[in-house]
C-alpha cells in the first residue's frame, strides 16, 4: 500500500530547481567582503523606508476604498470594483516610465498643460509610484475578509447593547484585520522586489544596486546584496505564514447606509486613483504613439516576448501538474509544494543574478534562452501550481470510482472526467505564466542572450538612452497585455466564487 | 447472487472488516448498520473494487475476488451510490444519468420514474440534496446493475427528507429488482428499509438478520443497545417465564443453556406504570412525543428506568408509581456480565 508516488520524482525535481538559486547566491557571496559600512546601511535604509511607506499608503487607499465599495451602496460597483483591481496587473514599471515622463521641469504636464509640478522622484516618488500599483493587494484582501462577514453578528452584536459604530469597531475591524495585514504583506513583498520603480526614481534600494553591480561587473557584491534582500523577504515571508485569514461561513452581507457626503467622498479617492494609475500612462504612452509614431520598434520584440513567454508557460504548466498532483497525495507532495512556492519571494532582479551566475560556471546554458526560461518558470511555477491545484482538487477520488462502478475503465474515466475538470485550469495556468512572463523586467534585462530583445527591456533601453517617446508602442504592447491578464484573473475570481458557493 | 466469505480488510496494521461473510440473494435489500468506523463503508467499497481484500473472498455471480484475483471495477457490474453523490460537476444531469448508455432510454425511464424531468438539463451544482440524491440513484439504475450499494445515501439530507426519499429509493430498488446493500449509521433507517438487517461492531458482523428479529433477540448487549433504548434487568429463569422484581414474562426460544440467573432486555415499551401509593417507583421526567409519553423513572431500589405508555396517561413529576412487565411476548435473555451489580440495578 505504502509504494512511492511516481510523481514525487518530478515533484522533487522541480523543489530542487526552486531551492537552487538560493544555494547559488550563498555559494557566490561566500567569496565577497562583508562591507557593513554606511553605503550598506544608507541602501537597507531606504529599502526599508520605501517598503513601510508603501504599505502605509496602500492601507489608506485601499481600506477605505474596500468598505465603501463591499458595504456600500454604490452605482455601477462591479464595474468600480473591477477598474479599482485592474492596477494590480500592471507592471509598476510602465506606472514609473509615465510619472518619470510626466512630472517635473519639461515633463509632459509642463509641455501640455503648462503646469509648473515637482519632479517625481526619490523616495516620494518611488513611493507614490508603488502605492498607486500595489494597494489592490490590500483592496481586494480586505473585501475579501469583510465579505465574510456575516451581517447576523453585527446585528447580534447590536440586540445585546452595541451601537452600530461600536459594532463595527469591535465586531468588524478586529475579524477584518487579519485581511488587512495579509494584503499588507503581499503589498510589502512586491514593493522588496520591484525594480524598475526605484531604479527610474533613482532612490539606490538593494534592487537598483544589484542591477548597477551587475553592469560594474561586481558579481559578488550583487549577490550579497542578494542575499541581504532575501533577508528581509524571509522576514516578511515569515509574518505572513503567522496571517491566518479566517475563512468564515458566508453570510448575509452588511450594508451600510453611507450619507451622500462620504460616498461623493470615496469616488472622488477611487477617481483619482484610477486617473493617475492607469489613465495617465495610457495618456502619456497615447502621446508618445501620436509625436513619434513607430520609429525604432521592430515586430520581432514583440515575437521574442511571445516566444519566450509561451516556452515558460510551457514549462511551468508541465513541471506545474506532477507537482500539484503529488501535494493532494501526501505531505512529502505538499513539502515539494512548499518548496516550489519560493519562487514567488525570490525578486526577478535576485533570481536573474543567481541564474547568471550558473550560466558562467556553465558555459553551455550561458547566454541561452534556455536559462532566460528557466528563470521565468522558477519564478512563476507557484502560479501554475496554484491554478492546477484549485482544477485538481475538483476531481474527488469518488469521482473516479463513481464512473468505474459505471463500467468506465481507468482510461475512460481520466478522459471524460478528470481531464475535463482539470482542463480549464491547465489552461488557467499556462496563460498566467505567459502573461506574466510577457511583462517581466529585470530577470530578462540579466538572462537575455545578446541581441535578444522583448518588449520590457526594450522599453528599459529606451529609457536609459534618453529617448522615452519611442517606448510607446511596447508599452501601448504591454497595456494590453496586462488588459488580457486583468480579464482572466477576474473571470478566474468569478469562477472559483461560483465553485466554492455551489 | 453476492457472497462474501470471511472477508478481512486491513488498512496498514488496522483491520476495517474481520472475517466477515454475508449473502445477499436475488432482489434482496440488505441494510449494514453500526457505528461511525465499524468497517460498513469497507465492505462495499471492497465490494465495488475500489479496495482489494486482504483475505476471503467475494463472488459477485460468476464472479471470483480475493487478495490475489483483483477485478476491476468496471468489470463487476456494480453500481454505487456515495455519499456526496459523486456527480460529475461539469455534466448536465441527463448526461451524468446516460453516463456510458448507448441507448438512452434507460436514463430517459429513470429520470422519469424519480421525478426529474423538470431538471434534465440542470448542472449538478444548482440542485438540491434530494435532487442530487436522486440523480445518483437514477444514474446507478439506469445503468442496469447486476447489485447495487449504497453508502450513507442519506447522510446528507435534512430529516424531513430522509423518511420521504428512505421509502422512495426502496421502492425503486424492488421496482428495477436490483439487490442492494445499503449502509447506514441510522438504525430507523436500517430498521425500516432493509429486508434484512447486518448489525456491524469493530469490523465484526455482531448479527444479521430480519430487522424485527434483531431487535426483539438481538445477539449481544451491544446490539439491543445499538437498536434502541436498552434496559437489563437481573432475573431468575423459571421452567416457562423469568421472574424479575418488576414481574415475570414469557420466555421464548434461545434461553442461555447452563445459568439460572440472566438479564432480561426491557425496552421502554415492554414495561407499564400503575398510579400506586405503594409502588416500587417515582416518576422523575416525562417527555411528550405525540402519540406516546416517555417516562424517566426512578426505582426504590435504584437504578433508573424508560417506560414509553400511551400518550393518554399523564402523570406528574415525583409521582409515586408501579413499574412492572408487561410484554406479552418473549424478551431476550442474556448471561450476566462478570462484574455483578446490586440485585435491582437496571442499566440504561
Amino acid at each position: 500500500m505504502t509504494r512511492t508516488p511516481l510523481s514525487y520524482l518530478p515533484a522533487a525535481l522541480a523543489a530542487a530547481a526552486a531551492l537552487a538559486p538560493v544555494a547559488v547566491l550563498v555559494w557566490m557571496s561566500v567569496g565577497a567582503d562583508l562591507l557593513i559600512d554606511g553605503r550598506a546601511f544608507e541602501i537597507a535604509l531606504n529599502t526599508v523606508a520605501l517598503t513601510l511607506l508603501t504599505v502605509a499608503g496602500a492601507v489608506l487607499i485601499g481600506v477605505p476604498l474596500a468598505v465603501v465599495t463591499t458595504y456600500a451602496d454604490l452605482a455601477f460597483r462591479r464595474v468600480w470594483v473591477a477598474v479599482l483591481a485592474a492596477p494590480l496587473a500592471v507592471p509598476s514599471y510602465l506606472g514609473a516610465f509615465a510619472f518619470f515622463a510626466a512630472f517635473g521641469p519639461g515633463g509632459e504636464i509642463e509641455t501640455v498643460a503648462g503646469l509648473a509640478t515637482p519632479r517625481a522622484q526619490g523616495l516620494a516618488g518611488a513611493t507614490l509610484v508603488m502605492t498607486l500599483y500595489t494597494y489592490p493587494f490590500v483592496l481586494i484582501s480586505t473585501r475579501a475578509a469583510l465579505q465574510s462577514l456575516d451581517a447576523n453578528v453585527v446585528d447580534a452584536a447590536r440586540t445585546l447593547g452595541l451601537s452600530l459604530p461600536a459594532a463595527l469597531l469591535r465586531i468588524v475591524l478586529p475579524r477584518a484585520a487579519n485581511g488587512i495585514a495579509a494584503g499588507s504583506l503581499l503589498v510589502a513583498l512586491y514593493t522588496l522586489s520591484d525594480f524598475a520603480t526605484p531604479a527610474i526614481m533613482q532612490l539606490d534600494t538593494f534592487t537598483r544596486m544589484i542591477y548597477v553591480e551587475y553592469n560594474a561587473f561586481g558579481l559578488d557584491r550583487a549577490a550579497l546584496m542578494s542575499l541581504q534582500l532575501l533577508a528581509l523577504v524571509v522576514i516578511v515571508l515569515f509574518f505572513e505564514s503567522r496571517v491566518r485569514v479566517r475563512r468564515e461561513r458566508p453570510g448575509r452581507i452588511l450594508r451600510l447606509p453611507l450619507g451622500n457626503g462620504v460616498k461623493a467622498a470615496a469616488l472622488l479617492l477611487a477617481g483619482l486613483v484610477v486617473l493617475a494609475a492607469l489613465v495617465l500612462p495610457v495618456a502619456i504612452f497615447g502621446a508618445w504613439l501620436v509625436r513619434e509614431g513607430v520609429v525604432g520598434f521592430e515586430p520581432a520584440y514583440a515575437l521574442n516576448s511571445a516566444y519566450a513567454a509561451l516556452l515558460a508557460a510551457a514549462g511551468a504548466v508541465i513541471l506545474a501538474l506532477p507537482v500539484a498532483y503529488a501535494a493532494s497525495v501526501g505531505w512529502i507532495g505538499r513539502l515539494c509544494e512548499r518548496a516550489t512556492y519560493l519562487g514567488f519571494g525570490i525578486p526577478g532582479i535576485v533570481m536573474g543574478t543567481a541564474l547568471l551566475y550558473l550560466g558562467l560556471r556553465l558555459p553551455l546554458l550561458y547566454q541561452t534562452l534556455t536559462l532566460l526560461v528557466l528563470a521565468y518558470v522558477l519564478r512563476f511555477l507557484p502560479l501554475a501550481v496554484g491554478a492546477v491545484r484549485s482544477s485538481t482538487e475538483r476531481v474527488e477520488n469518488n469521482l473516479v470510482g463513481a464512473a468505474r462502478s459505471l463500467g468506465a475503465t481507468p482510461g475512460e474515466a481520466f478522459r471524460r472526467v478528470s481531464l475535463p475538470l482539470i482542463l480549464p485550469g491547465i489552461v488557467a495556468a499556462a496563460a498566467l505564466v505567459f502573461l506574466e512572463a510577457m511583462r517581466e523586467l529585470p530577470a530578462t534585462l540579466l538572462l537575455r542572450p545578446t541581441g535578444f530583445d522583448t518588449l520590457a527591456t526594450y522599453l528599459w533601453r529606451v529609457y536609459e538612452a534618453g529617448y522615452l517617446g519611442r517606448g510607446a508602442v511596447p508599452a501601448l504592447a504591454l497595456v494590453v497585455v496586462s488588459g488580457v491578464a486583468l480579464v482572466l484573473m477576474l473571470s478566474g475570481e468569478a469562477r472559483r466564487r461560483r465553485l466554492t458557493a455551489g | 447472487m453476492l457472497e462474501i466469505n470471511n472477508l478481512c480488510v486491513q488498512y496498514g496494521d488496522a483491520a476495517a472488516v474481520r472475517d466477515l461473510s454475508l449473502t445477499l440473494g436475488d432482489n434482496e435489500i440488505v441494510t449494514l448498520v453500526g457505528p461511525t468506523g465499524c468497517g460498513k463503508t469497507s465492505v462495499l467499497r471492497t465490494v465495488a473494487g475500489l479496495i482489494q481484500p486482504s483475505a476471503g473472498e467475494i463472488r459477485i455471480g460468476k464472479l471470483r475476488i480475493d487478495s490475489k484475483r483483483n477485478v476491476p471495477p468496471e468489470k463487476r457490474r456494480v453500481g454505487l451510490v456515495f455519499q456526496d453523490f459523486a456527480l460529475f460537476p461539469h455534466l448536465s444531469v441527463a448526461d451524468n444519468v446516460a453516463f456510458r448508455l448507448k441507448d438512452r432510454a434507460p436514463a430517459e425511464r429513470w429520470i422519469e420514474q424519480l421525478g426529474l424531468a423538470a431538471h434534465r438539463h440542470a448542472m449538478p451544482d444548482t440542485l438540491s440534496g434530494g435532487q442530487k440524491q436522486r440523480v445518483a440513484l437514477a444514474r446507478a439504475l439506469a445503468h442496469a446493475p447486476a447489485l447495487l450499494l449504497l453508502d450513507e445515501p442519506l447522510a446528507s439530507l435534512d430529516a424531513a427528507l430522509k423518511a420521504q426519499l428512505r421509502w422512495e429509493i426502496r421502492q425503486a430498488l424492488k421496482a428495477a429488482g436490483v439487490p442492494a446493500i445499503w449502509v447506514t449509521h441510522d438504525q430507523t433507517e436500517a430498521l425500516s428499509v432493509g429486508d434484512r438487517m447486518g448489525i456491524m461492531c469493530d469490523g465484526r458482523l455482531e448479527q444479521i438478520g430480519e430487522p424485527d428479529a434483531c431487535f426483539r433477540q438481538p445477539a449481544s448487549r451491544f446490539v439491543a443497545r445499538f437498536l434502541g433504548d436498552a434496559a437489563f434487568l437481573p432475573g431468575e429463569l423459571g421452567h416457562t417465564h423469568v421472574h424479575t422484581a418488576l414481574g415475570d414474562a414469557p420466555i421464548g426460544d434461545g434461553v442461555p443453556a447452563n445459568p439460572a440467573r440472566v438479564d432480561v432486555l426491557v425496552r421502554p415499551d415492554d414495561l407499564s406504570l400503575t398510579p400506586s401509593t405503594n409502588g416500587n417507583s417515582r416518576i422523575e421526567w416525562s417527555r411528550y412525543e405525540g402519540e406516546t409519553r416517555l417516562y424517566g423513572v426512578r426505582l426504590d431500589t435504584g437504578g433508573e428506568l424508560r417506560v414509553r405508555t400511551n400518550h393518554e396517561h399523564h402523570l406528574a413529576d415525583g409521582a409515586a408509581v408501579d413499574t412492572r412487565i408487561c410484554a406479552g411476548h418473549p424478551l431476550a435473555l442474556f448471561a450476566p456480565e462478570p462484574a455483578a451489580r446490586p440485585a435491582g440495578e437496571p442499566i440504561a
